[in-house]
């Protein structure tokens, strides 16, 4: 493997790994503040995928599909915390398991329904079409790059809400000690409704960015529930710096396990068991820290 | 006590009406309850991890699947594996991985344990699905079924749909009294125990992680001892009979029944199966083939049996015989 290849190999990584993260911050988060765990995660990454491939056939511009797919996501994500996630709360997480399973199941058929089970593709907007040369048969699309850059100043701004703003000192407090909260006068149920919104919208923006390189495929969203699981394992529960540098360790080891050939007597364990290497991995945490890298021992 | 006594002999009733069943039922329902005991099986399994320890495992279909697909390996291609052989084969192969997998999943607790049982299960699906051991993503055939030879004395065949029929439900009604036996036990008790209070029963100076892992390596061979008859009644394994759709699936027909009663879980897979064939069977409409989206009809159900029953279909008949008695009480007083 030359230098070239390995640094499109670590830009590919990279990039992986920031579009998880966006799928596991809002699942981590949704986990951490309101102790709800949530499978119908991977379903809303499914829907902003469809959404972003409907609306930009609509619309005619990707840009102008994105916009309308994240207030219909937001819109979804108020709509399933105020119907019933909000009566899950002081239920066992056993309940949440199977209400949000139910919920795949309903989002699946209702794709399915909609739009066929056939693989769907959305084209770049024209803007990033362009492709960086690296050498004279190598290139990287600009349009990776973007996404890149565009989950980045997501997760700084993420960050900065978290942190720095009154808002996220609140979602911070609602997630240690709910009544107290409540007690300050505070509307918690508010707060809560606000933070699964924004987990949806996120998992949805993911999806909708996702679909030009990804393409949009039926099960595609449990395929991501599972891989964000593995992040948030990794990484710790509730703990958004984990889930940043989980969901990069992940897309570097998955996309590593790809290109590189390692065979042991005689047996190639890469790249055919390279499906295998995350959870791998997570073993290895597991093993080492069963509470994840940054998760809180308790 | 005389509730007790209600219940067993509802329950011989219905072991009495699974024995009679073969004797007026046509062939397609006779192997349509065997599906349904098979799954009654692997349910009752999966019950004693979520239901009497408290380990909410999301990928039990794992064994289910592994076992398959050992009975897979067993058979020599076109000819039939040997029951006696197979089958304790196939139920140590499923015991062995959970003995692993266990070892790692146990380490943690709540909603890690629920997120780490998916993603192992998920990592031996991947070993099914992306290598070409046994046929990757299209699954694997099994042509015939296993022969209960002993020296050449066959005391009953496979390939006969009664006989099959027999073998399972006798299995269940084994099943069933050996973990009835098993959770009445000391052993039962402290697993009881665990879920209650970890804390407490470690503080009693029980070694707890001891406990749930011998109770996660039961439940996962008796998970193979389901996947094996499944795998040998349907003829065919893929990488979705060790999905996490089949571990969902599974957990659903647990917790509708009413968890933590061996109970519940029967009856839960028996009236998970019905509703799926009562939804597939759903008339086209308006141009649109409902029964083919089945899965919506499912998933609603799901959404609707969580907030509304929240002791699953035994808690109904809790719900009634307290209605009863209080209507009775308003009466006589």
């Amino acid at each position: 493997m030359d230098a070239n290849t390995f640094l499109i190999q670590v830009l590919n990584g990279i990039q992986y790994g920031l579009l998880l993260f966006l799928v596991a911050s809002g699942l981590t988060l949704i986990l951490g503040i309101m102790g709800i765990i949530n499978l119908a995660h991977g379903s809303f990454y499914m829907v902003g995928a469809y959404l972003a491939f409907s609306l930009s056939q609509h619309f005619g511009s990707l840009w102008l599909a994105m916009v309308g797919g994240v207030v219909i996501a937001v819109a979804i994500g108020l709509l399933l915390e105020w119907l019933l996630i909000s009566r899950l709360y002081h239920r066992d997480h056993l309940y949440q398991v199977l209400l949000t399973y139910g919920l795949i199941l309903i989002f699946e058929e209702l794709r399915s329904l909609v739009f066929g089970d056939d693989v769907h593709g959305v084209t770049v907007p024209a803007l990033l079409q362009a492709s960086i040369p690296l050498t004279d048969t190598l290139s990287y699309p600009v349009y990776r790059l973007w996404m890149s850059a565009v989950c980045l100043a997501l997760a700084i701004g993420m960050y900065l809400l978290i942190q720095k703003t009154r808002l996220g000192m609140m979602i911070r407090a609602g997630a240690v000690n709910r009544e107290m909260v409540q007690s300050l006068g505070i509307n918690i149920d508010l707060l809560y409704r606000l933070v699964f919104a924004l987990g949806v919208a996120l998992a949805a923006f993911a999806g909708m960015i996702a679909a030009p390189v990804a393409s949009v495929f039926p099960g595609m969203g449990s395929q991501v529930l599972i891989v964000c699981f593995v992040v948030v394992v990794i990484g710790g529960i509730g703990s958004v710096k984990g889930a940043m540098l989980g969901a990069i360790l992940i897309g570097l080891v998955d996309t590593f396990g790809k290109v590189l050939t390692l065979e042991i007597g005689g047996f190639r364990i890469l790249p055919e068991l390279s499906g295998m290497m995350i959870y791998v991995l997570m073993a290895v945490v597991l093993l080492a820290r069963p509470e994840g890298l940054f998760g809180r021992r308790g | 006590m005389r509730q007790v006594h209600a219940a067993s002999i509802v329950l011989l009733a219905c072991l009495l009406a699974l024995v009679l069943l073969p004797l007026f039922a046509e062939k397609y329902y006779i192997q349509l309850f065997t599906k349904m005991m098979i799954m009654a099986i692997f349910a009752m399994s999966l019950d004693i991890l979520v239901g009497y320890t408290g380990l909410v495992s999301l990928g039990h279909a794992a064994f289910f699947g592994l076992a398959g697909y050992t009975l897979a390996f067993a058979a020599p291609q076109y000819e039939a594996a040997n029951l006696w052989l197979s089958l304790p084969l196939a139920m140590g192969g499923s015991a062995l991985l959970a003995l692993v997998i266990g070892a790692l999943v146990l380490r943690t607790s709540g909603i890690y344990f629920i997120m780490v049982t998916l993603a192992f299960a998920q990592m031996v699906f991947f070993v099914f699905h992306d290598t070409k051991i046994a046929g990757g993503a299209d699954g694997i055939y099994i042509y015939a079924k296993p022969v209960a030879a002993i020296a050449g004395w066959q005391p009953f065949s496979l390939e006969n749909h009664t006989h099959f029929y027999f073998t399972v439900l006798a299995l269940l009604a084994l099943v069933y009294a050996l973990l009835r036996m098993l959770l009445a036990s000391p052993f039962g008790r402290v697993l009881v125990g665990i879920r209650v209070n970890e804390q407490r029963m470690r503080s009693l100076g029980y070694r707890t992680f001891r406990y749930k892992l011998v109770c996660f390596v039961i439940a996962g061979a008796l998970a193979g001892m389901a996947g094996y008859f499944a795998a040998a009644q349907f003829g065919f394994v893929s990488p979705d009979t060790l999905g996490w759709h089949q571990s969902g699936g599974v957990l659903m027909m647990v917790i509708l029944g009413g968890m933590g009663t061996l109970n519940g879980a029967i009856l839960g897979a028996f009236a998970m199966m019905l509703l799926e064939l009562g939804f597939q069977g759903l008339p086209v409409l308006g141009g649109v083939d409902i029964g083919k989206h089945w899965q919506l009809f499912m998933g609603g159900f799901i959404v609707f049996a969580v907030l509304l029953l929240p002791h699953g279909l035994l808690g109904l008949g809790g719900l009634a015989s307290r209605l009863l008695r209080k209507s009775k009480e308003r009466r006589n007083g």
